[in-house]
């Protein structure tokens, strides 16, 4: 019998949820286990970061790795994982985009340090203590991870063969993925392994969406009684389908709640965010400036909303850091000089 | 003439700002014509992009020029209800005015992004607003976006105790 190809899982910036995903395979995940033979998953198993280093480059068939990059120590392994394997993958919506984790790529550090080790109501920190990455302690050096300036998405940080979606991956989008791996039938490199349409096209509330769809409100899921048949966008809601990666099919709106946007754009699309509000804000239906900012004001947090996990992988990346001040402006002659 | 891209991407000694402008075949492209037909002089510091509609921008199209080395992007399009293709510009003003709201929260000022109706008649508006804008732009200096890959190193190893 053949050897099983071997297969490695590992987390960085994420919630757990992708880890739970593996395992939300059910039944399913017993042929998983079958096929392949699992040498690395901190979550689960007791192997340590020794024992991969010890492994021959490229020995690992497929690493699933989820969760954002923030961290030197969540790189360092991202590093040795790619080494180590054939094909890295990104799971879930962090690896992928960034994810939630990447919304905190709107402060910067210094402001992320301030709010958490001075400023919350629980912290108590009269010393001013912040983190260091080495600390002498009788004698040695107690070295710690260093916290990056952003968050990034695994493919700015490593090359990454194929990106499985979603906050988390279903257990359909993740099971189909998994098979088309172990088939040998590889597709091309940084494909995502998802259909490449929009979830509209597989949303059950399809045929409700108005041809020609005007708003005049924009509402939030808590402030209305959502109508469960009705195409959400239609109500008022900001549904991310029109922008959004199928695959999923459409738990949220199942659950009378609007898409989110988690599995990313499809693959004509650079920035969903910027796609999505292009589609939202051309249905506003209004023509003059006040009356389009007074819709606008239902929308509180623009970014949040149009890259709740897109953020870092978006064109912009990042809020542009305070650092950058403007240096005294340079007065040149010829500014007036001719036409194009 | 090298293309837009490298163009942005080019460092420069002296600060002089870099505007892209997408500008309507219908009204304000025609405009800009004038004011060179005209002999018209406007700051040089504008690349114009033609597309048939000011509806045409793509959100994408002013990030990636962002992204891409601008310190400014100006839309101009016809005046409302003069739209070519009837509608196409309150489209350009809905997503202009979220745009802002989302390019603000990025920390990008309300001055490097600028809508403006011209039409095909108004050559000195261009001209005004090219140069209002480019100086606008130069007393906010560079936009000088620093990305993710490029911080990485940063600060982490000056910070040890003592």
């Amino acid at each position: 019998m053949a050897e099983k190809p071997k297969v490695a899982f590992y987390w960085c910036a994420s919630c757990g949820g992708c880890e739970e995903a593996v395992v939300d395979l059910a039944e399913a995940i017993l042929d998983v286990v079958a096929a392949v033979d699992i040498v690395f998953w901190p979550v689960a198993l007791d192997f340590k970061r020794h024992d991969v280093a010890a492994m021959p480059d490229g020995s690992i068939f497929a690493t699933f790795l989820n969760g954002a990059i923030r961290t030197s120590e969540q790189e360092e392994m991202a590093h040795l994982l790619r080494r180590k394997s054939k094909a890295l993958v990104a799971l879930g919506s962090c690896s992928h985009l960034g994810g939630i984790p990447g919304l905190a790529n709107l402060f910067d550090r210094e402001d992320i340090f301030k709010a958490v080790y001075l400023e919350s109501p629980s912290t108590v920190n009269s010393e001013k203590v912040f983190p260091v990455t080495r600390y002498p302690h009788d004698g040695q050096s107690v070295d710690l991870p260093g916290f990056h300036t952003s968050v990034r998405a695994l493919d700015q940080v490593v090359s990454v063969d194929y990106y499985i979606p979603g906050c988390p991956p279903t257990p359909k989008i993740f099971h189909a993925a998994v098979q088309t791996l172990l088939s040998g039938e590889l597709p091309p490199k940084g494909t995502v392994l998802a259909p490449d349409h929009a979830l509209c096209d597989e949303c059950l509330r399809k045929d409700t969406k108005p041809e020609k769809l005007s708003i005049t409100e924009f509402k939030r899921p808590q402030q209305i009684l959502i109508d469960e048949q009705k195409c959400l966008l239609a109500q008022g809601l900001l549904c991310m389908g029109p922008a959004t990666r199928a695959g999923c099919e459409a738990p949220c709106v199942a659950g009378n709640m609007p898409c989110t946007g988690c599995c990313g754009p499809t693959s004509r699309v650079h920035d969903q965010g910027a796609k999505f509000l292009s589609s939202v804000a051309s249905l506003i239906g209004a023509k003059d400036e006040a009356e389009i900012d007074r819709i606008l004001d239902a929308i509180p947090d623009p970014v949040g909303t149009l890259y709740r996990y897109s953020l870092p992988s978006s064109l912009l990346q990042r809020k542009r850091l305070k650092e950058t001040s403007p240096q005294a402006p340079a007065v040149s002659s010829e500014v007036l000089h001719a036409g194009h | 003439m090298p293309d837009l891209h490298t163009e942005l991407a080019r460092p420069q000694a002296v600060f002089e700002p870099r505007i892209v402008a997408f500008f309507c075949n219908w009204c304000t492209y025609l405009a800009a014509d004038l004011a060179g037909t005209s002999r018209m002089k406007y700051a040089p510091n504008v690349r114009v992009v033609r597309l048939m509609c000011s509806g045409r921008v793509d959100p994408q199209f002013v990030l990636a020029a962002f992204a891409g080395g601008a310190d400014g992007v100006l839309i101009g399009g016809c005046h409302p209800g003069d739209c070519h293709y009837q509608e196409g510009n309150y489209k350009t003003l809905r997503r202009f005015r979220l745009l802002q709201r989302m390019l603000r929260q990025m920390g990008i000022e309300y001055e490097r992004c600028r809508l403006e109706w011209i039409s095909a008649a108004e050559g000195d508006r261009v001209r005004t607003v090219i140069n209002d804008m480019v100086e606008k732009v130069r007393v906010l200096g560079p936009l000088d976006l620093k990305l993710p890959e490029e911080l990485v190193e940063t600060i982490l190893s000056e910070e040890v105790a003592v």
